[in-house]
């Protein structure tokens, strides 16, 4: 809880981690979701957090931006401290992107608005540099030809890998991924996972909550088991889908894992 | 409703055993029974009907003739009195539905408490209280017609606007919000560039509605005391009515230049739902 020397320094600290959470508590009213979360994700690693629907990884993962306010403890996100009062969270909410489960795309604006406005309204960014941007990230998720559509005409999938070019327009130092696949009709999935798996593969730093085991395993570095508020263990992927050490992993991973029982967690 | 399908072939198939008629059948002669009853009605009434009367009481072509040049001006009178009130009614209400929106208790407590008192009243008691109550209790004396009018039914319309506005922000689905927010939006930045953009559009089928109920009420102002050359569609019409033979022709052509107006109007926002609907989906 005490600040270090350095907390007065606003962004990238190098040698700091990307995310440093401490004694993390989250409470909606009487109910504790967050119990007490220690984590750390360092530049370029790529940690996927998996975890029983309900357990609190996304109250985690919005924690992290400032979407919640956390009850107690602190969060150092690139070297600032965000729990801290006098934190201008919109300037390190700049350098975050964040990608969400039902997309939220900017439902009024074409594809290539929804990612040109934040560009503009926050970096400042003028017009045609902004575009120039938008479209390169485009081309990146394989969009370059919608840029005029309505978020409400393209597919799911589509719309998730717009999402994710408008958090990149951002050039952000780091990408929160809350079950970006989960909404998405099965044949879709992949598409947007591909996407990710560049991200990680190009040394993005990624903080991921997912179902999606196989690409876990292959893709981060570190998985995190969360359940009901804490974080029950953690390790390589090999170690904690491979080797789980703890009987509430196992049983979460068999329901997961286990085709029979693989419905009600993906369908969600 | 699962076994809805499978419960009505079984139906179907019993029909013959139990005498029961299938439901698609039993549809079938409701509908005819409703189809007949209407036509019955329809035969009764047009046979019951002195259609020469109705004639000179509602279609009187002399008289209707006879109103044709005063209709211009009444009809840019009542346009222009709407227009005003409704300039007012959209920048009061959009102010108390953001009050009405506002963290800070006593802003919420002040447009409750505006749009009960002011939706729970007659348009017609405001009017007239604009047009006798606030120059002697005030001693205000608002010198135009136009402003006045627009002051009395804005205020009106502004209680209903307001509750529509608030609705309508608060439909902006709260994603929408949180994505902005994460990109780094400050709130009023997403206020401005998301939600107030897209609460316009799901308020505009409904903001039109409000414009033709205000066209409407445009025919309390007469209560304000009107000249001639003040004189609104209803005034017209009603003065033609008290000077005129004709029976009731004169009303029936100021309604129908009522309906010039509305028609449309009801059109356009049933397009603007229509459209909206498109929008949203997902
Ligand atoms: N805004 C909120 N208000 C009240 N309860 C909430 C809110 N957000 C989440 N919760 C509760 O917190 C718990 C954890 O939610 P969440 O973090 O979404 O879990 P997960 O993402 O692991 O499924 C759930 O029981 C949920 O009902
Ligand atoms: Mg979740």
């Amino acid at each position: 809880m005490t600040a270090p020397v350095t907390s007065s320094a606003p962004l990238t600290d190098a040698a700091a981690p990307a995310i440093r959470i401490e004694g993390l508590h989250k409470s909606f009213g009487p109910r504790e979701v967050l119990r007490g979360i220690d984590l750390e994700v360092h530049a370029g690693e790529v940690v996927c957090v998996v975890g029983p629907s309900g357990s609190g990884k996304s109250t985690l993962l919005r924690c992290v931006n400032l979407l919640e306010q956390p009850t107690a403890g602190t969060v150092r996100v690139l070297g600032t401290e965000v729990t801290h009062p006098d934190v201008d969270i919109d300037a390190v909410r700049a350098h975050v992107g964040m990608v969400f489960q039902s997309f939220n795309l900017f439902a009024h604006r074409s594809v290539l608005e929804n990612c040109t406005i934040a560009q503009r309204t926050v970096l400042r960014r003028p017009r045609a540099e902004a575009e120039r941007v938008a479209r390169e990230n485009l081309a990146r998720v394989g969009l370059a030809d919608r840029v005029d559509a309505l978020p409400a005409q393209l597919s799911g999938g589509q719309q998730q890998r717009v999402a994710i070019a408008r958090a990149l327009s951002m050039d952000p130092a780091l990408m929160l991924f809350d079950e970006p696949t989960s909404a998405l009709d099965p044949e879709l999935v992949g598409d947007v996972l591909g996407v990710m798996r560049d991200l990680a593969e190009g040394g993005m730093t990624m903080l991921v909550v997912t179902h999606e085991m196989a690409f876990a395993r292959e893709v981060a570095d570190r998985v995190v088991f969360m359940d009901d508020g804490l974080v029950v263990e953690q390790g390589p992927p090999e170690q904690v889908i491979g080797a789980p050490t703890h009987e509430r992993t196992r049983t979460f991973l068999r329901r997961v894992l286990d085709p029979t029982h693989q419905r009600p967690v993906a369908g969600r | 409703m699962t076994t809805q399908s499978p419960a009505a072939q079984g139906g179907a198939a019993l029909a013959p055993v139990t005498g029961r008629r299938s439901p698609r059948r039993r549809a079938q002669i409701s509908r005819g029974i409703q189809y007949t009853v209407l036509l019955a009605l329809v035969v009764v009434l047009a046979l019951a009907t002195d259609w020469a009367r109705v004639g000179t009481t509602f279609l009187d072509p002399a008289v209707a003739r006879d109103l044709v040049p005063t209709l211009g001006g009444a009809l840019v009178n009542t346009l222009r009195y709407t227009v005003a009130a409704f300039a007012v009614g959209l920048s009061l209400g959009t102010l108390l539905a953001l009050m009405k929106l506002s963290s800070v208790r006593p802003y919420r407590w002040i447009a409750t408490v505006y749009i009960e008192f002011f939706r729970g009243i007659p348009a017609l008691l405001v009017v007239v209280a604009f047009g006798y109550a606030v120059p002697v209790a005030l001693g205000v004396n608002i010198g135009s017609l136009t402003a006045k009018a627009a002051l009395a039914l804005g205020m009106v319309a502004a209680a209903y606007i307001a509750e529509t506005l608030r609705a309508g922000i608060e439909a902006v689905p709260r994603g929408q919000v949180e994505a902005a927010r994460s990109l780094g939006m400050s709130h009023t930045r997403t206020l401005v560039t998301v939600v107030i953009p897209q609460a316009f559009r799901i308020v505009l089928p409904p903001m039109t509605n409000e414009l033709i109920l205000l066209t409407k009420d445009t025919s309390l102002i007469y209560l304000l005391g009107l000249t001639p050359a003040q004189f609104d569609l209803t005034k017209v019409g009603r003065d033609a009515l008290s000077t005129a033979q004709g029976g009731l022709t004169a009303l029936f052509v100021v309604g129908a230049v009522y309906l010039i107006i509305t028609i449309p109007l009801g059109l356009l926002a049933r397009r603007l739902e229509g459209r909206t609907a498109r929008r949203t989906r997902s």
